[in-house]
């Protein structure tokens, strides 16, 4: 990945649109290079980030994963800020 | 033979520079990054819609403008004020919402049930209100805009309207329409 500091951003149990309105306001207070980790419960999150990177110009989303948190899928997508 | 040449040249000279008229007049034409999209409809689900899409599309960086004609006028309305509107403008003024919150579902309306219990099961499932999405989409910059002539037909007023509320025509649609990537009709 990046040399960047990750930061994590919480948006457990939030749905469309916030997951990505809440990552757009986190990305845009973060340094070139820096990567934001979003983890979401919301399923459509993971299309949904897909969706936001083919446009966005201001992040790459690098990664996503899913994992299992006491029962509950959890959502993680991974997005560096583009210099 | 020398002339010839001469002409051929001039000749393309004239032909590059009308081509790099063209492809400049194209470029302006291009679609920015933008979404427009009339809201037509005061139904309480359509408008949720058009807001969820509105905050989205603005999150994903692109310039959001909504128009809101007819029943969407009562989405953007902070109060009713029958002060000098005539006869069938104050019935009409009376018979409609007097703000987002007194919105109506599509369907299963139920006098006002549908949408407490629409609203209800909204808030348990921890999806943003309405009125948040509203606030949120002013928060990222989407241009409200009203429709002058609706305001004109159902009588409303620009005071009636939320204050940061534009007025405009479909002229102002089109125009921003024209430079969409996305237009939506909801």
């Amino acid at each position: 990945m990046t040399t960047g500091n990750t930061i994590e951003l919480d948006v457990r149990g939030a749905k469309c649109p916030m997951p990505i309105v809440k990552a757009k306001k986190a990305l845009d207070a973060l340094a070139p290079g820096d990567t934001l980790r979003v983890v979401a419960t919301d399923k459509g999150s993971v299309l949904d980030f897909q969706g936001w990177a083919k446009t966005n110009k201001a992040a790459e989303l690098v990664k996503q994963e899913t994992a299992s948190e006491g029962g509950t899928e959890v959502y993680v997508h991974y997005l560096t800020k583009k210099a | 033979m020398e002339t010839n040449i001469e002409t051929s040249r001039e000749h393309l000279e004239a032909m590059v520079l009308a081509l790099s008229k063209r492809v400049d007049e194209l470029e302006g034409r291009l679609p920015k990054d933008k979404l427009s999209m009339v809201v037509f409809s005061g139904d309480l689900d359509k408008v949720l819609a058009s807001f969820v899409i509105a905050t989205g599309a603005a999150a994903m960086g692109l310039e959001v403008t909504m128009f809101f004609t007819f029943w969407g006028l009562n989405a953007i309305r902070i109060k009713k004020d029958l002060g000098g509107k005539d006869l069938k403008e104050a019935m009409m003024a009376l018979m409609s919402p007097s703000s987002s919150l007194d919105l109506q579902p599509s369907k299963l309306a139920f006098m006002g049930a549908g949408s407490v219990m629409l609203r209800q099961m909204m808030k348990d499932k921890d999806i943003a209100s309405l009125e948040e999405l509203m606030a949120l989409a002013r928060e990222s910059g989407v241009r409200l805009v009203a429709c002058g002539m609706s305001m004109d037909v159902m009588g409303v007023r620009e005071d009636e309207l939320a204050p940061d509320v534009e007025v405009g025509g479909v002229a102002m649609f089109v125009g921003e329409a024209q430079e969409s990537k996305v237009s939506l009709f909801i």
